[in-house]
């Protein structure tokens, strides 16, 4: 019997536990294995992603956790609620905040990413928050219940949970000022006509959109809750109950810096997301990469990728020692009703010989653009606004060098639309046309 | 949960106008229903119907053509009608009382006793009775013109929500359509011809569908198709093609939301006025399994029932039919051994180890078939007459479960108890389906995130996440095909499609840009 434990309850540490029952069940000459999955946030797995529902009121909590209770049980997965504090790697022990101890064989740090802080002035205040944990959501629903208690919002920070936050809090009539350092939203991803196109749609949900602006301070009123936010450039005071703070993640791994487990931003693990330590294997979030695969960054705080390193590292433990090996990049994201999904790369701000096609729809709620070679017309990728494409052909297409054209003579295969839904691959591709003839 | 409340969204001035016309029209019905006598009956139904209609479209345009496109569930966990508060439990409560009285005491309602007049809310629908089918108006009258006018204004909220999704739009048209031709105004036309001595149709919904219509082969609608000339002797064949053959080729075409989510007036009910509540359903493994064994149980009660039906009146009236109470026992007979054997031998792998559940309904019936031969020597089956049996189906399921608890109940469990746990038309069509259909919703690759949008939006308590985070097609027999899972799918990760049947129950390990293969791995080993 070898015991397995793991240290954190999210999609990471979750298919890791599940997919090394799963092997064991199937090849019964693996020794057998207790496992075991520690988390101080919530008792049982639930969906991050799934939190801006339950503040929006699409879900409940319950329903946010993909398995019921029993399946635990029935998987002999057993879920222990506690903070890890301190790692012994010698004795093979963990230290709990309650000063109990947990021996185990083989260890999985799986903690995932905690919003940054930047060291502004007031961001320990009450009414400040990130949008990460569980308990950002308790947080959020008693500081910002409804527009009653909370007259306008503050967020800070112009990427994914930012706007999600704006939504989330557009949802309860909360006025939000969105403040966006670039000096347009998302646009270190999105290319120029993408990222337009989503400002106007963040302006036409009536958000207080500021582009290129900088949070200076945050200042308290007596009670050392938030009054109001200083903008750097202009030193605009908004008076604000709620400050969200969503600039960003990073590996939430400051337990591990104490022990003989090598971390730089995250946990340091090579390709079969092993740290320098025998037995000690890190995933998800928390891990980085000696080495940036392809063009992945070395942290990747990607939900999919928690999943892929689960399911490598449950092989590795099972005694068939597996490289982490992602594929083709792809992505999703949802911008209030615009729809994002992204294969392949598209970069902001197109490389030597990287050429881009843009097109967009006059109701300015659909884009494509689409990434080439201009030397030898390779297709690179796509990015998809207000139209869902398909994984698998974009996969496929990637694997076999498909060139530009054939993708955009091809592009209804790819389609992944509702059925009846209006169709734009002649419009597109005739687009592609006259530019090809314009230049 | 604090004291203040997360909704802060306050009611328009055009809303409350049209909450105050809707409870006006309303008011109407009560006054009636208390014997107040209208002076003019026809104008005082039309102003009901009317503001109750006006007032519903008025309110929903200023809730939805207010917002921008898109996905429209804010707050409903946190209303009082959609999360089982006061105002669901009072709803629930009132719909069910409704339909207590309507089935059981429809003298409450007014209806008229031997060679009297109709009085109180029955007496109300007099006049548009009298201008559709010449006769007044009975309870039924009542409910189905309630019952088509809720459809049509809720769906047209349904359609203002979902303005950005052409097929919700689409098959939202058909159930209106549907439920205005074929459920409401063909029925009443049809019993116009019955004024002529050459006529004598029974009440007849061309798309409800034995053995949803469960009274399709009752003796009296048989003897009324057959006493009607050749539009009854077309209307009887029509009835049973489309048991054996229209639906089984629709179903294998576009799968059961041919008929449930695009057709069926049950259906067509829980799309839109039901809507609000599709989010209550169970999507517990426990839900899972009493649906299962309850939806089979009434499919092969009402199997048993119909032939038990059938076989009296066959021997009854030796004469009247060609068909001799033997060869009506061994063709039921036979006909459902060639299908279950047929099925065990092309389909038993998709069964695995639920093949057992199968052969125990299959032996169900045969068993019962056995028993009607040898004891049935009268109109008895197992010592049960088979009008006890015909009476228990008609109030037990006909209207207890659809009625009373199906739609009742939709505030507290959801607005498809009946389609999911009940319906034996839904059990037969979730049979084709699951064996032989080119429908399946695709799943996308790896874009799933887990978020729970999709089961919690399943009306039919699916759990389509389950499937979509493995990236599992989702063929399941309990799916009507309404298609908001992939409309509530923030990350596009669904899409109701009929493909080839080859590769569409995919148990699919690998993920698009995953190196790691389970299955290949398995394999291997």
């Amino acid at each position: 019997m070898e015991d397995i434990v793991i240290i954190g309850n999210g999609i990471s540490g979750v298919t890791a536990a599940r997919h090394i029952r799963k092997i064991c069940n199937q090849f019964p000459n693996i020794p057998n294995k207790t496992i075991t999955i520690i988390s101080s946030e919530t008792d049982y797995f639930f969906s991050r992603t799934a939190l801006m529902y339950v503040y929006m009121g699409h879900m409940t909590f319950e329903q946010t956790q993909p398995y019921e209770k029993w399946f635990w049980e029935k998987n002999n997965i057993g879920l222990k609620k506690g903070r890890v504090t301190h790692i012994e790697t010698d004795r093979k022990t963990l230290i709990l905040d309650d000063g109990s101890e947990m021996p185990f064989d083989k260890l999985i740090i799986a903690t995932g990413s905690k919003p940054n802080r930047f060291g502004w002035p007031g961001q320990d205040l009450k009414g400040v928050m990130g949008l990460y944990h569980k308990q950002d959501l308790d947080n959020l629903e008693s500081y910002a219940p409804n527009n009653r208690v909370c007259k306008r919002a503050v967020v800070v920070g112009g990427g994914l949970i930012g706007i999600e936050l704006a939504e989330m809090l557009n949802s309860r009539h909360i006025p939000v000022t969105f403040l966006v350092r670039e000096d347009s939203f998302w646009n270190a991803v999105l290319p120029d006509g993408e990222s337009a196109m989503i400002n106007r749609h963040i302006r036409n949900h009536h958000i207080d959109l500021r582009l290129g602006s900088n949070l200076k301070e945050i200042k308290a009123d007596e009670n050392g809750k938030v009054r109001s936010v200083i903008i750097a450039e202009t030193g605009e005071e908004i008076a604000c109950d709620v400050v969200g703070l969503t600039a960003g993640v990073s590996p939430n791994i400051d337990f591990i810096r104490s022990s003989a487990i090598e971390t730089n931003r995250g946990v340091k693990v090579n390709r079969f997301l092993e740290t320098n330590i025998q037995d000690i294997y890190a995933i998800g979030d928390c891990a980085e990469q000696h080495e940036a695969i392809g063009n992945r960054k070395p942290v990747e705080a990607v939900w999919y990728t928690g999943r892929m390193m689960g399911e490598t590292v449950a092989q590795t433990i099972c005694g068939n020692r597996m490289a982490y090996d992602p594929g083709h990049w792809f992505n999703s994201a949802k911008f209030f009703d615009i729809e994002y999904q992204t294969y392949g790369w598209v970069f902001a701000k197109p490389g030597t010989h990287e050429k881009h096609f843009h097109w967009k729809h006059s109701d300015d709620t659909k884009c494509i653009t689409v990434s080439y070679n201009s030397l030898t017309r390779e297709f690179l990728g796509i990015n998809t606004f207000g139209i869902r494409m398909r994984h698998e052909v974009f996969n496929r297409w990637l694997n076999e060098k498909r060139d530009v054209d054939y993708v955009m003579t091809h592009l209804s295969e790819a389609n992944f639309d509702s059925e009846f839904f209006a169709r734009y691959e002649l419009e597109i591709l005739s687009a592609f046309n006259n530019q090809l003839q314009s230049v | 949960m604090s004291l203040t409340t997360p909704d802060a969204q306050t009611l328009t001035f055009l809303q409350k106008v049209a909450l105050l016309s809707g409870i006006a029209g309303l008011f109407i019905m009560l006054l009636a229903a208390f014997n107040i006598h209208f002076p003019n009956r026809a104008l005082f139904l039309a102003l009901s119907l009317g503001l109750i209609a006006l007032g519903t479209i008025v309110f929903a345009r200023q809730m939805y053509l207010k917002k921008s496109e898109g996905i429209k569930n804010d707050g409903v966990w946190f209303k009082s009608i959609s999360s089982r508060g006061l105002i669901g439990w009072l709803t629930g409560v009132v719909i069910t009382g409704f339909y207590i009285v309507l089935y059981f005491y429809p003298q409450y309602l007014g209806l008229a006793t031997a060679n009297g007049a109709n009085t109180g809310l029955i007496s109300l629908f007099d006049p548009l009775s009298i201008i559709l089918n010449g006769k007044p108006a009975s309870q039924w009258f009542v409910y189905g013109t309630l019952y088509t006018l809720a459809i049509l204004i809720f769906g047209y909220k349904f359609m203002l929500k979902y303005r950005h999704n052409r097929y919700q739009q689409l098959r939202t048209v058909s159930v209106m359509f549907f439920q205005l031709g074929f459920a409401f105004l063909i029925p009443e036309f049809m019993a116009r011809l019955n004024e002529s001595p050459d006529y004598n149709l029974p009440y007849y919904d061309l798309k409800s569908i034995w053995p949803l219509n469960y009274y399709l082969f009752d003796s009296w609608s048989i003897k009324g198709f057959l006493s009607s000339g050749s539009l009854g002797l077309s209307l009887l064949i029509f009835g049973i093609l489309s048991i054996f053959v229209i639906s089984p080729i629709l179903t294998y075409k576009y799968g059961k939301r041919w008929y449930c989510s695009w057709v069926c007036g049950c259906g067509a009910l829980a799309e839109t006025v039901g809507d609000p509540f599709r989010h209550l359903s169970s999507k517990k493994l426990s839900a899972w399994k009493i649906e299962r064994w309850l939806i089979h149980t009434v499919l092969v009660f009402s199997v048993i029932m119909t032939t038990a039906i059938i076989y009296t009146y066959l021997g009854n009236d030796p004469n009247q039919y060609w068909l001799t109470r033997q060869t009506f026992l061994f063709s039921v007979g036979g006909f459902l051994t060639v299908l279950f054997v047929v099925v065990m031998l092309f389909k038993r792998h998709e069964f695995g180890k639920d093949a057992w559940y199968g052969a125990i309904g299959y032996f169900t019936v045969i068993a019962a078939l056995f028993i009607l031969y040898y004891s049935g020597t009268t109109d008895h089956v197992f010592l049960i007459k088979s009008s006890t049996l015909r009476t228990a189906y008609g109030l037990y399921i006909g209207s207890i479960f659809s009625g009373v608890i199906g739609t009742g109940f939709y505030p507290i469990l959801g607005n498809r108890v009946w389609c999911r746990f009940g319906c034996p038309m839904a059990a037969i069509l979730g049979f084709q389906q699951r064996l032989f259909s080119k429908f399946r919703i695709s799943t996308n690759g790896g874009q799933c995130i887990s978020c729970g949008n999709c089961s919690t939006y399943c009306e039919m308590g699916i759990d389509v996440r389950a499937y979509a985070q493995k990236g599992e097609n989702i063929v399941r027999s309990s799916c009507v095909g309404c298609g908001i899972c992939a409309a509530v799918c923030p990350r596009g990760v669904l899409k109701l499609e009929n493909g080839s049947l080859k590769g569409r129950v995919t148990s699919n390990e690998r993920l698009p840009g995953n190196a790691v293969d389970l299955m290949t791995l398995i394999h291997e080993k």
